[in-house]
């Protein structure tokens, strides 16, 4: 189990964050969803140490996350890489296993199969020595994904892999995803898209600065939940909900 | 011909000259690659301005030149970091600010110092190859080997951290420690570089070598093994130059380089002007609104 409590964090004086509380369970899918600038992707890099936090803890079995930062795999969105950086899909892959290997050591076969697997499993093994620079949003994207694989690790943090991506990588996405929430791992979801994606998700966590609600996906997208997050543009989404 | 490579070796000033040449521009190749991919090559500027005063106080109190440079280039990256997270105020502005403070502050104390001293600003400026002395080639071949050795031991670690910031710091990598450990780096080459190339232009060892060779492989180690060996020709075709033209030899080393970058820029197999006409075929956005503009003119 994994548990934020009372996290408010500050972008200099504006509060992006305030007292967030919820509990995120292994083996279900689980979305963070929100309107525009509500703070899903703040909230992903304040559970994982990339911002600082005003105040509150994120605690996983009840010990700090940040003490145990190597059971997380974590995909950044994509606009923050660099995609022109000199590497092929097989360095961005082994990156995965930079932990793992520990310091002043080379790669061992171990890794070089982990990774191996890994960029098989999101079926980009036919681009390991292409440029990162050369490939679509989808590819990026699923190469992230293998990287995340390679990491074994426990708890998943993606944030907004499915901006910007092809039908058949948001398949290939969720097909691994629910595959790792049914081996038990703890599997988040930044999803920035409210459309037809939304039903892979076992659970929710509805935010706008603050948290609206989250659990089930059923009672998160209950229609005074998204009236409060989204104000009055949610007769659309009410329809999913059903 | 081999006469012609040979005559200059029997010298020890020019065998001292090009050893640290060699040395230097194969450090500056590697570390720089690290500059280019951060997008932070200014940065390599401003550390190179901001370690005239350690010079110069250093040359004034007898103390060894070296670690007054690398303590007075460590102390600015400090202060553009603490500018830079401490105010509003953007990473380049703050590399502007802190490197003319220094580069002003050293000129200052040089011109003080020139007084009671024999020193030459113009050798901190551009370099004055000729005047290494053996000691000198033990530090450079000291530091170049410390650098070396921490490039490749930390090289995975490096390359996720330079690659994916975030992701590095979320995967528990010790991020800022990283970060500080490069300019420790760039500060020990830029010192180790001073005496081949001077304050001034360091920075196109650092840089130009990397920059050609990205232009021809598609990994950083093969970034950096290909800069270093663009490098060395570099370097020692530049030497050459300069003592059979009569050259100043820190520029003649970076105009090598430089017209190494050119040839790449224009015939890489991957992304040469010429080697890919569609680019030169495709107008210029800034040539269409200039028409646009002079045929507005033409039109009233």
């Amino acid at each position: 189990m994994l548990n934020v409590n009372h996290l408010t964090v500050s972008y200099r004086s504006v509060q992006a964050l305030r007292d967030v509380s919820f509990a995120i369970q292994p083996g279900r899918l689980t979305g963070i969803i929100g309107p525009n600038g509500a703070g899903k992707s703040t909230l992903l890099k304040a559970m994982l140490g990339l911002v600082a936090v005003d105040q509150g803890q994120v605690n996983y079995s009840q010990q700090a996350l940040l003490q145990q930062l190597r059971q997380v795999a974590y995909v950044p969105q994509r606009s923050q890489i660099d995609w022109t950086y000199p590497a092929t899909v097989w360095d961005v892959v082994m990156m995965g296993r930079i932990r793992k290997s520990g310091w002043f050591r080379r790669f061992s076969s171990v890794s070089r199969q982990v990774a191996a697997a890994a960029l098989d499993r999101v079926g980009m093994t036919a681009f390991r020595d292409r440029p990162i620079g050369q490939l679509s949003g989808g590819q990026q994207q699923r190469v992230f994904l293998a990287r995340a694989l390679a990491e074994e690790a426990d708890i998943f943090c993606l944030d907004e892999p499915l901006t910007g991506i092809d039908q058949k990588t948001e398949a290939v996405i969720f097909e691994i995803l629910h595959e790792l929430a049914d081996q038990g791992k703890t599997v988040i979801v930044v999803n920035h898209d409210l459309g037809e994606a939304i039903t892979h998700f076992d659970d929710l966590v509805l935010l706008n600065r603050e948290l609206i609600a989250y659990g089930p996906r059923q009672l998160v997208l209950q229609p005074d939940n998204m009236h409060r997050a989204y104000g009055g543009m949610v007769d659309f989404f009410s329809a999913i909900a059903a | 011909m081999l006469q012609l490579l040979l005559e200059p070796l029997q010298y020890d000033f020019m065998q001292r000259s090009l050893l640290v040449a060699v040395v230097v521009g194969i450090l500056c190749a590697v570390v720089g690659s690290y500059l280019m991919v951060q997008r932070l090559a200014l940065l390599g500027d401003a550390i190179s301005h901001s370690v005239m005063p350690g010079l110069a106080i250093a040359f004034a109190t007898s103390a060894n030149i070296f670690i007054g440079a690398f303590v007075s280039g460590v102390l600015s990256a400090v202060l553009i970091a603490a500018i830079r997270t401490r105010s509003p105020i953007k990473e380049d502005t703050a590399m502007g600010i802190v490197s003319s403070a220094f580069f002003a502050l050293g000129i200052t104390l040089i011109t003080v110092i020139q007084k009671d001293n024999k020193v030459d600003l113009t050798h901190f400026l551009f370099g004055n190859i000729l005047g290494v002395s053996w000691d000198d080639v033990t530090n450079t071949l000291v530091i170049a080997a410390i650098v070396v050795l921490v490039t490749v031991l930390l090289f995975k670690e490096l390359q996720f951290y330079t690659f994916d910031p975030a992701g590095a710091q979320a995967a528990g990598l010790p991020v800022n420690l990283l970060n500080f450990g490069l300019m420790i780096l760039i500060a020990l080459t830029i010192v180790a570089s001073l005496k081949v190339v001077g304050v001034i232009l360091v920075l196109a060892l650092l840089v130009t070598p990397g920059a050609t060779a990205y232009l021809l492989v598609t990994r950083l180690h093969q970034m950096m093994i290909l800069g270093a060996g663009i490098s060395l020709i570099a370097s020692i075709s530049g030497i050459y130059l300069s003592y059979y033209y009569d050259l100043p030899s820190g520029p003649a080393v970076v105009m090598v380089a430089a017209a190494f970058f050119i040839l790449s820029f224009l015939f890489s197999p991957r992304h040469g002007l010429l080697t890919h006409p569609q680019a030169i075929a495709a107008p210029s956005p800034l040539w269409q609104e200039v028409k646009g503009v002079l045929a507005r003119f033409k039109g009233q």
